[in-house]
Formats: structure tokens, sequence, C-alpha cells
């Protein structure tokens, strides 16, 4: 269950195809990855500085991909996290999970994203013409993360 | 009884502090009575403990709640809601 929180940019396409490399069951890989944008709230945004909690942020990540590996039958589950300045269209982060068919994949990698908007201590600071802002957490996201308990997935 | 307290994001700038370590004395027990004490010190930890609204904690890097219980040596961080992703 490899995860990795750092500064660097990620090159996605490696990222997936070492983690697929030696497992020839795999037979579906999906993956999100989450990228800044130029306008939230309204607001036009130059940067976003992300600030994690070393060693909670960490074990966060792979306590949320050990319940998706309890939950579905999935290969592996990759995270990767950048923190920092970031900038309008830099990749912010990738999730990547392998299984054999494609709906335990799926399933696995919103699990994996709607947990870590909710429980992984990160915390995006924006820059706009009015000033730095710190951002707030939306209650979608806290939504999308419940229905997982409601339901008991898909 | 000895604790490091960490601040985070918001919290953090409001207190000008990322961490401290205190010395609490044997009525503080629990993750919310450390928060009222440390309220209870004054500024800068009143107003910054009002001003971010629904602080969140964790003990020894793991979320707790407000009867989460502390031990000498803990470490104890108060942070506003997670915002990554």
């Amino acid at each position: 269950m490899p995860v990795r929180v750092q500064r660097e940019d990620f090159d996605a396409g490696a990222e997936i195809a070492r983690l697929r490399a030696a497992d020839p069951k795999v037979g579906a890989v999906a993956a999100f990855i989450g990228i800044a944008r130029d306008v939230n709230d309204g607001d036009a945004v130059a940067t976003l500085t992300l600030e994690h909690y070393p060693g909670m942020t960490e074990k966060a990540l792979q306590d949320i991909c050990a319940q998706a590996q309890q939950r579905w039958q999935v290969a592996e589950v990759l995270v990767v996290h950048r923190v920092g300045e970031l900038h309008p269209t830099d990749q912010i982060v990738l999730v990547a999970v392998t299984s054999s068919h494609r709906g335990e994949a799926f399933a696995a990698c919103e699990f994996v994203m709607d947990y870590l908007k909710t429980e992984a201590p990160f915390w995006k600071k924006e820059a706009t013409v009015e000033g730095t802002r710190w951002v707030d957490a939306r209650a979608s996201d806290a939504d999308a993360r419940s229905r997982w308990k409601e339901t008991g997935g898909r | 009884m000895k604790v490091t307290v960490l601040y985070f994001a918001r919290l953090r700038e409001a207190l000008q502090r990322e961490r401290e370590v205190v010395d609490v004395p044997p009525v503080v027990t629990t993750v919310t009575q450390l928060r009222a004490w440390l309220v209870a010190r004054g500024e800068p930890w009143s107003s910054a403990f009002t001003e971010v609204k629904r602080v969140r904690a964790a003990v020894d890097q793991a979320m707790a709640q407000d009867a989460t219980p502390l031990h000498d040596g803990a470490e104890v961080a108060f942070f506003p809601p997670v915002t990554g992703g």
C-alpha cells in the first residue's frame, strides 16, 4: 500500500505502470488526479499552498488504503499527494487502484478520495487578488464521505 | 503531566506558533479539558479557539474525540477541518 507525500510533481503513467507491473491478475486500473483550479468561490486563484501534518498524514492515508483493501477485492492502492506551493493546472493528488475487474477498482478509488478529503490532515491556503485565505471545508465533501457508511458502498 | 501541543493551518497562524510543551495539572485528562485549559490561559488561545470554527484534534497522530484521554508525553494536535485532495 504505497503512500507518498511529496513536494515534487508525479508522472501518473509511470506510477500506474509500476503499480501493476508485477501482477498479471490485474485487469483494471482506476485512477483519479486532482488538479489545482484557477478559480475558487468566484475568485481567481494565483497560488495554492498545501500544509500537512508529517507523520499523521501518512498514517491516515495508510489507514484509508487499508480500509479500501478490506472492503473491495483490490490488488494495490496508491496515493501520491503533493504539498507546498502549487499553481493552477498543477497536479495535486493521484489515487490509483488495481483490481481484477473494473467495478471494484472504480468504487475503491472513489472511496479513497472521499475519505482523503475529510480524514487526511491536509490544509489548503489560496492566494487571490484579495489576499490569502484558508480554504473552508465543504459540506458536500462530508456528504460524499457519509454515503459510504449509509449504503455500505457499492 | 507534560504534553506536546501542535497547531496547524489557520490555528497555527492565529496563535503564531506551531508547537509548545505544556505541563498541565492532574485535572486535565481529556482532549476537551486540555482545550479548555489552554483557552483559560487567555490570549492568544482564547481568541484563536473562538475564531477558528469546528476545531478538530488528534492524539498521538490519530483523530480524537472530546473525551479521548491524554497521557504523559502525549502529542496532541489541534487544527481546522481538513481540506486536502
